[in-house]
């Protein structure tokens, strides 16, 4: 029994040192992406290849989301709202919840599902296929090449995503509103233009850019210290994903109170 | 040029270098060979700082690997990859021509372009395969154009593993010829891992001999064939029976 009890807590003992380690880990590897930027050289060509990649390529993804949430959120605020005739607040509660909060963590759950993982799969192919040691005889420094970039390009661009994303969400909302639920098209834009203050956006893209930076680094930094062979591939692109996701839940828990 | 002093590394419980000791004269070229899994990939990668040894001194030009600019020393090496490790989102000339491209002396494109067509010439490769990417070459043609990449920035210091391994015997002896040609006509200081007992014969100045985990054998290539190590003998006559299992 005691014995028992014993190798439980060795093992919690154990994992909690794991997790400090590896936290410990992943700071020091983003303090160093984020030094890389301003070290030259920097590598302008693979900075616009991964704004294209990371931005460009998850408009679909990124829209269509936002559109069919946006029309979602109309119904339900509107079935919510029918309870104390509340109707007329649809348009507001969808600018609100859309711009706040939906657009950037529905938005970045997206791009972390398509992007962590792409990064995460292209670095750790690199890494067993000895590429990340090849950059570096070559007098590369793949932080600097492959890391940097990346980082950069999703932190600029998830907020352009999640603002693209918020006007066609609103939009999802306004031609369900005026479509399905009988409002006037000119109210609702009113409505949805009167309610919406700079900092209903503002603190969004804030969010966006804070998502933007977790997904590519986690996914940078599962790549690169991918285990070796396919198995570690698969697992390193795991990880990125499940890691990514939750980091931002938590910060997006952590910026909505410091935004409030 | 090169000196190992007492190098040790271990993979958890797997000790791989247990004591290695080797010296690797200027504008020379020295031959690594033994058995599959004995670490000579490892010990090159520990050169380089790619693994970082657990004891022991690299000492390159003088100067204490664990020392120094990083920069500085990467640029004197090349280094062909056991497995290529060419970059397959980048046609095969930039693959070659990478280093030309990068760094504070980088070319023009155009001339990096004729540099690596020259060079992928050099190791018998035609131009016309300069706009491919990797992945639709065959095994053989990615190894030679790994080997281009390496010489490409006409290094001091080059590394080779397996160089031969994977191609055809016409297209070794032309390899062999190379990696002679570059110690002989750029003097430059060769390292070549291979298993391919008439490369170690065309290409060696100097040979050693890795089993468990130390320097068993290193000599020159003269003296390989009547060294009277029993292990040496083994080796390089490739006979089932003698002082190394067969079973590893
Ligand atoms: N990154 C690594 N992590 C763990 N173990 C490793 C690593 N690299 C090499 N090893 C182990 O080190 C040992 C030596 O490997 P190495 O690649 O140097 O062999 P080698 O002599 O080059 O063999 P071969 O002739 O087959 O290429 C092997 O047992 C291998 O499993
Ligand atoms: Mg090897």
């Amino acid at each position: 029994m005691i014995q028992a009890i014993d190798g439980i807590l060795a093992r919690i003992g154990r994992s909690t040192m794991a997790m400090f380690e590896s936290i410990g880990r992943l700071v020091i590897f983003a303090s160093l992406t984020v030094s890389h930027i301003v070290r030259p050289p920097f590598y302008y060509h693979a900075f616009l290849q991964q704004l294209i990649n990371i931005g460009f390529y998850s408009l679909p993804v990124v829209g269509l989301t936002a559109l069919f949430t946006g029309g979602a959120l109309a119904l339900q605020i509107y079935s919510g709202g029918a309870r104390f005739s509340a109707e007329a607040i649809v348009p507001s509660i969808v600018a609100i919840g859309i711009t706040r909060e939906l657009g950037p963590v529905l938005g970045g759950l997206m791009v972390a599902g398509r992007v962590s993982t792409s990064i995460a799969a292209e670095l750790g192919t690199m890494r067993v296929t000895e590429q990340i040691d090849a950059l570096t005889t070559l007098s590369t420094n793949p932080m600097k090449y492959l890391v940097t970039p990346r980082v950069l390009a999703a932190t600029i661009m998830l907020p352009v995503l999640v603002f693209i994303g918020d006007t066609i969400g609103i939009m999802g909302g306004y031609l369900v509103g005026t479509n399905r639920l009988d409002f006037n098209s000119a109210t609702y834009l009113k409505n949805t233009w009167d309610i919406l203050e700079f900092g209903d956006v503002s603190s969004g893209l804030i969010k966006a850019a804070v998502f933007g930076f977790i997904i590519a680094l986690i996914g940078c930094y599962s790549g690169y210290h991918s285990g070796r062979g396919a198995q570690g591939v698969g697992a390193a692109t795991k990880t990125a994903v499940v890691t990514a996701s939750v980091l931002i839940f938590a910060a997006n828990y952590i910026l909505t109170d410091l935004l409030f | 040029m090169i000196k190992i002093t007492d190098l040790h590394k271990a993979f958890g419980s797997n000790v791989v270098l247990n004591g290695v000791d080797l010296h690797i004269k200027k504008a020379s070229s020295m031959v690594i060979i033994g058995g599959s899994g004995t670490g000579k990939s490892v010990l090159l990668k520990c050169i380089l700082g790619l693994i970082a040894p657990d004891s022991g001194t690299i000492i390159v030009n003088g100067v204490d690997t664990k020392s120094g600019d990083r920069e500085a020393f990467l640029d004197q090496f090349g280094m062909l990859f056991q497995g290529g490790a060419l970059f397959d989102s980048l046609p095969v000339w930039q693959n070659v021509a990478f280093r030309l491209l990068q760094g504070k002396h980088r070319l023009s494109k155009a001339d990096a372009h004729d540099i690596a067509i020259e060079k992928l010439r050099r190791v018998g490769l035609k131009s016309n395969i300069a706009e491919l990417f990797p992945a639709e070459l065959s095994g053989g043609m990615q190894k030679r154009v790994g080997l281009a990449r390496a010489i490409a920035a006409e290094p001091q210091i080059i590394f080779f593993d397996e160089p031969t391994t994977g191609l055809d015997p016409i297209m070794s002896g032309v390899i062999n010829e190379l990696v002679r040609e570059i110690v002989e006509e750029m003097g430059a200081t060769a390292m070549t891992i291979t298993h391919d007992m008439s490369s170690v014969r065309a290409i060696a100045d100097n040979v050693a001999m890795i089993h468990n985990g130390v320097v068993q054998w290193t000599g020159p290539i003269g003296k390989m064939d009547d060294s009277g190590d029993p292990y040496l003998d083994q080796f390089i006559n490739a006979r089932a029976e003698g002082p190394i299992e067969a079973v590893r």
